[in-house]
Parts: C-alpha cells; sequence; structure tokens
C-alpha cells in the first residue's frame, strides 16, 4: 500500500538492455592489446585500469588540464575525451613506451635535469605533449612552445623548467 | 558517465540509418564536447552512432573555392598550405581555439556542434532554458561576464563558443548535409540560430542529419586579415569577444570588408549591413570606430558583462589596423 511519502517508494525499474562488451584491439607501445570493454569506457581508463598502464595520469578528465595525454598513431590527444571504442586498431603510445630499453627519452633526461616538475603529476602527459609537438613540426620559438604546450596545466608553476627542457631537446633535435 | 549502445559505422546512408533507427541518439567523431557534456549529465544520448570511419576528412580545391570535409581535423585543416594561403583567417581562428591536443582530436564538422559554455548550462543544480526548456534563465540574473551583448532573448543569454566559425561566418561558408529526406545545403547565416524562445535549439539542423562538408567560396582575402581573440588568460580559454576581420584594398581604399564578431551572441555575429556601409570609403581608425558604433548600437548588457559593448568596439578598431598592417 502506497503511503504519503512517495519518495520512499520502490522506485519502477524500467529494464533497458545494457549495451554488450566489445573486445577493442590496441596497440600500445608495440604491443597488442586486446581489452574487453563497454562502450563508455575512456581511452585513459582503459589504459589505466584495463591495460595496467598508471603512468597516464587522470587530472580534471574533462581536457582541460592535459596530464592524460598519450599519442595516437603519432599525434597527442587528451584520452580523457576518446572512447577507448574509437580507437580500435590504433596505435597508442604512453609514457611507459617512450623510452628505448633502459636509457631514457631525451626529454625525460631533460625533464631531470632541468628540474622540470615538482609534484611530478602533470609530467607523463607534459612529455608526451612535447613528443607530439616536436612531431607536428610548428614550434619554432620559445613563445611557439609555450604557446602549443598551453594544453597542459603545471599546478605546481614548472613552466619556466618545462620549457627550457623542452627548448634543449628541440635546440639538440635542430642541429643534430 | 552513463550506459549506452554504440556502432561503428562505415558509410554515409548507414550513418544516417543507424541514428534514426535508435531512439535519442547521436553522431560521435571528435567528442571532445559531446564526452564532456556526458560526463557532466547535461548530454545522455542512449545510442552513439561512431562516424570517424567514414570517408569525409578530404580537403579539396573545386570550381567555386575549397571544400572542407566535415572529418578533417581542426589541426590538419589550420595548418594545410592551401588552406594557410588561401584563407588565413580560417588558419587564425582555428588556431586561436582549445589546445594543440583538442584540435587534433575536434573535427570541423563537430565544431559546428559545440555547445556554450555558459556556466549554467553545465551546471545541472541550476535553471537552464537551453538544458531544460521552461526552467529558467540563471544567467540573466546571475553571474554573467561571459555572456551575449547581441541577439539575446529573456530565455537565453548564452554565447557560442567557437572561433572557427566566426570565421566560417566571416568567409561566407556554405554546410552541406545529408538526412534520410536527402541532401541540402545551408548558408552559414543560416545554420546556427539566435535564442528566441527556443534556446534549446543551437542550430537548422533538422534530427538525423549529418553534416558532410563545408564549402569556402573563393575569395580575395589573403593578405589584409586578422584574428583577434580576447580572453581571462592568453592562451586555450574561451573569447569574451574575438573579431574576425579582413579587407580587400585598392590603396587605401576598401574594395570589400569581413567582420564577424565571436562570444558576444548565441552565434557568429556579422552585419552585412555595417559591412556594405564600408565598402568604397577609406580605410581609416575613424571609419572603422563608426562601423564598431553601428553595429554594436543595440547592444545590451546584463550587468557584469557590460564591459563587453566597449570592449567589443575596441577591438573590432584594433582587429583591422592589425588586419591593415598585415604584410
Amino acid at each position: 500500500m502506497k503511503n504519503e511519502f512517495s519518495l520512499l517508494d520502490e522506485p519502477e525499474i524500467t529494464a533497458r538492455e545494457l549495451p554488450e562488451y566489445s573486445y577493442v584491439n590496441l596497440r600500445i607501445n608495440g604491443q597488442s592489446h586486446q581489452l574487453k570493454l563497454q562502450p563508455w569506457v575512456s581511452l585513459l581508463d582503459a589504459l589505466r585500469e584495463y591495460a595496467g598502464l598508471t603512468g597516464t595520469k587522470k587530472g580534471c578528465d574533462h581536457g582541460q588540464c592535459g596530464a592524460c595525454t598519450v599519442l595516437v598513431n603519432g599525434k597527442r590527444i587528451n584520452s580523457c575525451l576518446t572512447l577507448a571504442v574509437m580507437k580500435d586498431g590504433d596505435d597508442i603510445t604512453t609514457i611507459e613506451g617512450i623510452a628505448d630499453g633502459e636509457v631514457a627519452h631525451p626529454l625525460q633526461t631533460a625533464f631531470i635535469e632541468h628540474d622540470a616538475f615538482q609534484c611530478g603529476y602533470c609530467t607523463p602527459g607534459q612529455i608526451c605533449s612535447a613528443i607530439g609537438l616536436f612531431n607536428e613540426g610548428k614550434a619554432h620559438t620559445l613563445e611557439d612552445v609555450q604557446e602549443l604546450m598551453s594544453g597542459n596545466i603545471c599546478r605546481c608553476g614548472a613552466y619556466n623548467n618545462i620549457n627550457s627542457a623542452i627548448m634543449e631537446v628541440k635546440n639538440k633535435m635542430d642541429h643534430a | 558517465m552513463h550506459s549506452f549502445s554504440y556502432n561503428r559505422v562505415g558509410e554515409v546512408a548507414e550513418a544516417v540509418t543507424d541514428l534514426n533507427e535508435h531512439s535519442n541518439a547521436k553522431f560521435i567523431a571528435g567528442g571532445t564536447n559531446l564526452l564532456d557534456l556526458m560526463k557532466e549529465n547535461v548530454e545522455h544520448p542512449e545510442h552513439l552512432t561512431d562516424i570517424n570511419r567514414l570517408s569525409l576528412s578530404t580537403i579539396e580545391q573545386t570550381e567555386d573555392g575549397v571544400r572542407l570535409g566535415a572529418l578533417a581535423t581542426n589541426a590538419d585543416t589550420a595548418y594545410l598550405e592551401l588552406i594557410e594561403s588561401q584563407y588565413p583567417l580560417l588558419s587564425k581562428a582555428i588556431l586561436a581555439g582549445a589546445s594543440p591536443q583538442l584540435r587534433n582530436m575536434a573535427t570541423n564538422g563537430g565544431n559546428l556542434f559545440q555547445r556554450t559554455r555558459c556556466y549554467y548550462f553545465y551546471d545541472t543544480a541550476t535553471a537552464c532554458n537551453k538544458r531544460e526548456p521552461g526552467s529558467g534563465c540563471s544567467a540573466i540574473n546571475g553571474i554573467n561576464r561571459i555572456h551575449a551583448i547581441l541577439g539575446t532573448s529573456e530565455q537565453c543569454i548564452a554565447t557560442h563558443p567557437s572561433d572557427m566559425c566566426v570565421a566560417l561566418a566571416a568567409l561566407d561558408a556554405k554546410v552541406n548535409v545529408t538526412g534520410s529526406d536527402g541532401d541540402r545545403t545551408i548558408a552559414f547565416e543560416d545554420f546556427h540560430r539566435l535564442p528566441g524562445d527556443t534556446p534549446h535549439l543551437d542550430n537548422n539542423i533538422r534530427n538525423g542529419e549529418l553534416v558532410t562538408s563545408i564549402d569556402l567560396p573563393t575569395n580575395n582575402f589573403t593578405k589584409n586579415v586578422f584574428y583577434l581573440k580576447l580572453r581571462d588568460r592568453q592562451s586555450y580559454a574561451f573569447a569574451l569577444v574575438s573579431v574576425a576581420a579582413a579587407l580587400e584594398l585598392d590603396g587605401n581604399i576598401i574594395k570589400d570588408i569581413r567582420l564577424a564578431l565571436g562570444g558576444v551572441a548565441h552565434k557568429p555575429w556579422r552585419s552585412k549591413e555595417a559591412e556594405a556601409q564600408m565598402v568604397g570609403k577609406e580605410a581609416t581608425h575613424e571609419n572603422f570606430l563608426t562601423m564598431a558604433e553601428h553595429i554594436l548600437a543595440d547592444a545590451k548588457g546584463f550587468g557584469h558583462n557590460d564591459f563587453k559593448i566597449e570592449l567589443a568596439k575596441r577591438a573590432i578598431v584594433r582587429a583591422f589596423s592589425e588586419a591593415l598592417k598585415a604584410e
């Protein structure tokens, strides 16, 4: 019998068929992964929770901070704003995949040398973003680097050191 | 995020059918705005039709201009030599928006469907006629620093957030769409809507229609162009006021002129009448100021955004003075 507190009534549950899991094939850091995912799993969550690669960080989860930046087919993107299922068959590079075996990537070395972090939470995104920046080839000056790295926020404010680390690697590449 | 079903389609016709076969379905391309709004519980589609694998990412020269594929990314479009050289205003506008990561994801078609960044639209705890028709507008008597000053209604004072669309409006773009009723072409000025009594409708696309490409007609705005974007921080922020300015000059005489404003209305704001009045006149500070006064004559502030009226006038004059400096 219904009482006057209708909010306490058992809610009427309308059954909606839940989407099935699907198999998503991702090539992550050169290794093939087949992940069983529901469609709403973001690429970021797929990397962290399903592939076990927690180097990529979840900051804002809304595309505003850049901590989740990874490379998809060589291009930097925010992995929080894409669904893993949309990337089926794609090549993903995360921070775990940029070193050459035991030899750190030049940006990793430069970030250490320039003390380009404090808490380090934004660092994987900063480094993946800088690799994407180099791939794009549109940054020629420090001002270009500042503008084209603006999608990566560092709440510790290590920007000066991040910029000098990136500029050092860029200058070495330009003169190689 | 809520649960939904998903289908990746391979053909345009299949995309339209898939969308129409599901209730409350949406197309997803870059997803940069849609997925954000889904996480915020503002959008809750029950089905997503993934159109990313459709062959719509070509950018090609046509007989009378350039055709931008709906699925070409904003980054690929802005950096394409053809666009940089023939439509520099478009390149500049695209690069003024978002971040490099987002521009690598966001598509040209998707850019047209960006929803407002009004904080009340995003905050599901507040009233918003755009999100929930009839619930009221929290911005009109609330915090409205980022809101519209032109073309507003008593129902909604939200602004359109795109930079790319401001350039497309100035450049007389046309939007090609396809749907279950066939293909049609929409002039850019008719694509987006003013809020009026239907602020929940951002544009005039009919349910189930898919944008396939955007056409840019040939023009001579290759030199004296400028995109000025004024915002609270210098990069990676939405415009308070933006100006797409383009001039075709004969000496110092204006042969042709285009001006569109962003951040001031529910759609990119353009006054063809104000442009027509400038043709044949000298490209002087005074004439640009007169034009600016004319365009902002009916502007209305709502308190916190009153400053935008003067800011827009000064931005117009500055954008044209920068456009004149272009080599």
